[in-house]
């Protein structure tokens, strides 16, 4: 049994440069600005990625606006979903909000999925790229340069359509990765980060905190939308199926990897997540060991093994500062 | 020789009896109640604060002394009552519309953000930043003086409170008492006209004490009122100008420090009726404090 381990590696970088690997990117950066800086627990950012991929979807296939407006659509069920979350929760303790939005999250999922939604969601098949016309998937490929079949980039090999969704995506993580960092550094980051710290102590200085945590929720629940945006794009269609709980959980994986409250740490993170996951499928499957049912689990155990192995090692992640780490908040 | 600080006591002439009205108060207290169940926290009839003053709050543990600062400063909010600060209706305002006004506190449990510097700390406490807004702190240009003016403010004040040295270090590095220094040094930075100081003393060492006393009583002849509470009678006799004394909710003498030393309610409230032995309210000197001989002097 031989195992070709350039081809491996090969399987690996192409899904870690790929357009999922930008999805769980903007996923994670929205987190960052939630859980890293804010101190926010959000464990329902794959809803935020629902509302962003369905606000595009919805309105761009089935009531036939433009593709901008589809976004701008996508943008602002973000910010309702963060306001609908935010507003009964952020004055209490940060638990609720955690209840709240796993909860939230794992209810659009499900209403989406319902017999009386089909009209307006499509029910539990989604809504299709061939739907409505050109549908928001042609009207984003109109737009595409990249109109041959295959494009082939050193070891990798792209479709046109999956080069041009991750050139799209990556664009965008990087986009928000400058937008992160500018706020980060400004007097408005500090207030949130003294949040994150101790929100009595920025109370007791004049700050508005749960204005606050609204901006950042609102912020983070936007990048979140957009990286739902990206995933509806560059998988074709939506359907409520893609968006399982266990996303947000891969979404804080990709974090704790590159290290949270570290600008780059997201971006980082989503490459490695993705090069270990897809990597270690390839060799798996050529070394044909186990069946193929097995190998979707198996290599999510490795990267359990690999976070573990980070927690022992490296608890502030790639990227994190140690010394930060250890003191006691 | 008399207390510089007591020879210019504006209130040495006031009555001491509970509810006083002073000439000029920059806090005015009424009727403000709190209860937690069946328990009476606080249960405050009239009290009013003397501007440019420092006025220490003291009293048996589970006196009400911090859910009363919690609830002048917004951190809890009052059953019943009303106080206006500087002419402002408080009474049931958030806790950081309270600090902008100019209230601005300290906590029993110091907050130094540990994951921030110093200097970040100091920074923080600087009020009507026009980069703390979502849009504007997107373009560095508008905030950059403001930025660049705090920041000298805020090395200034690190250095009248000896901690220039840890300007770069984070908070979370700091000892308990250059925690306590760094909490007051913030809230100082809010430009404050009265600050509330929540056991300011507690667990800084004996060394640190007699710095901390200083910038405490250098605070009104920059204009600021202090407010504080405070278990070691040692620093309310020092340090403060009046002294209001709570049990079980409620004021129950208030005067300057020797009047309430001699005031038997006082001491009745500390070690219960059946006392035998008055002295052993009398502040006892500690030969360690350099400004212990001006207490000496009026004791005498």
């Amino acid at each position: 049994m031989g195992v070709d381990l350039l081809s491996a590696l090969a399987d690996g970088i192409n899904a870690a440069v790929g357009p999922t690997a930008a999805v769980f990117a903007l996923a994670a950066i929205g987190l960052n600005v939630h859980y890293g800086y804010t101190g926010l627990l959000n464990f329902g950012q794959v809803g935020f990625m629902l509302v962003g991929a369905y606000g595009l979807a919805i309105s761009v296939s089935l009531w036939g606006v433009s593709f901008w407006a589809g976004i701008g659509v996508a943008i602002l069920a973000s910010v309702a979903l963060a306001l609908l979350l935010g507003l009964p929760t952020l004055r209490l303790r940060a638990d609720y909000l955690a209840i709240a939005t796993i909860a939230a999250a794992e209810i659009l999922r499900f209403v989406l999925r319902s017999s009386p939604a089909v009209p307006y969601t499509g029910g539990q098949f989604g809504i299709p790229s061939h739907a409505g016309g050109p549908g928001f998937h042609q009207t984003f490929l109109a737009l595409s340069p990249f109109s041959g079949d295959r494009y082939d980039i050193g070891l990798l090999t792209f479709t046109g359509s999956r080069l041009w969704a991750a050139i799209v995506g990556w664009s965008l993580v990087l986009l928000c990765l400058v937008l992160v960092w500018t706020l980060m550094r400004s007097p408005w980051g500090r207030v949130i980060k003294s949040i994150r710290e101790d929100e009595d102590a920025a109370r007791a200085l004049g700050k508005n905190t749960f204005a606050y945590k609204m901006q950042a929720l609102i912020l983070g629940g936007v990048l979140g939308g957009i990286g739902g945006v990206v995933m509806a794009l560059s998988q074709q269609a939506v359907s409520p199926d893609q968006f399982l709980p266990q996303l947000t959980f891969y979404a804080y994986a990709v974090l704790i990897l590159g290290g949270a409250a570290t600008v780059i740490g997201p971006l980082v993170g989503s490459l490695l997540f993705w090069f270990v996951l897809l990597s270690v499928e390839s060799v798996l499957r050529q070394g044909a060991v186990v069946d193929s049912g097995a190998i979707g689990a198996i290599r999510l155990m490795l990267v359990g093994v690999v976070l573990v192995v980070l927690m022992a090692f490296r608890p502030q992640g790639i990227f994190g500062n140690k010394r930060e780490m250890m003191l006691d908040a | 020789m008399p207390d510089p600080a007591n020879a210019s006591n504006p209130l040495a002439d006031i009555a001491a009896e509970p509810g006083v009205a002073k000439p000029d108060p920059i806090l005015v207290v009424d009727a403000v109640r709190r209860s937690f169940g069946g328990l009476k926290a606080v249960d405050v009839d009239h009290l009013e604060i003397q501007r440019g003053c420092i006025t220490a709050l003291i009293g048996p543990n589970g006196a009400g002394k911090t859910t009363f600062f919690n609830l002048m400063t917004g951190f809890d909010r009052a059953d019943h009552g009303t106080w206006t600060f500087n002419g402002h209706n408080l009474s049931r305002a958030p806790a950081h519309r309270v600090a902008r006004l100019g209230m601005v506190r300290t906590f029993q449990l110091t907050k130094a953000l540990t994951r921030l510097t110093c200097i970040e700390n100091m920074k923080l406490g600087a009020i009507g930043q026009r980069g703390e807004r979502l849009l504007s702190a997107l373009i560095p240009r508008v905030w950059k003086d403001q930025e660049r003016a705090i920041e000298v403010r805020a090395e200034a004040l690190l250095r009248r409170f000896r901690m220039e040295h840890m300007r770069n270090e984070l908070g979370g590095t700091l000892s308990g008492g250059q925690r306590k220094l760094l909490e007051m040094a913030r809230a100082l930075m809010a430009d404050p006209s009265l600050v509330m100081l929540d056991e300011p003393m507690a667990g800084v060492n004996p060394a640190l004490t007699q710095s901390l006393l200083e910038h405490i009583k250098a605070l009104p002849r920059d204009g600021m009122t202090v407010m504080f509470v405070e278990h070691d009678m040692d620093v309310v006799m020092d340090i403060s100008d009046w002294v209001v004394v709570m049990a079980q909710g409620r004021i129950i003498a208030e005067g300057t420090p020797d009047a309430v030393a001699k005031n038997p309610a006082v001491i009745d409230a500390y070690l219960g009726a059946a006392h035998g032995d008055e002295s052993r309210f009398t502040p006892v000197t500690r030969d360690t404090a350099p400004t212990s001989a001006a207490d000496d002097e009026q004791e005498a």
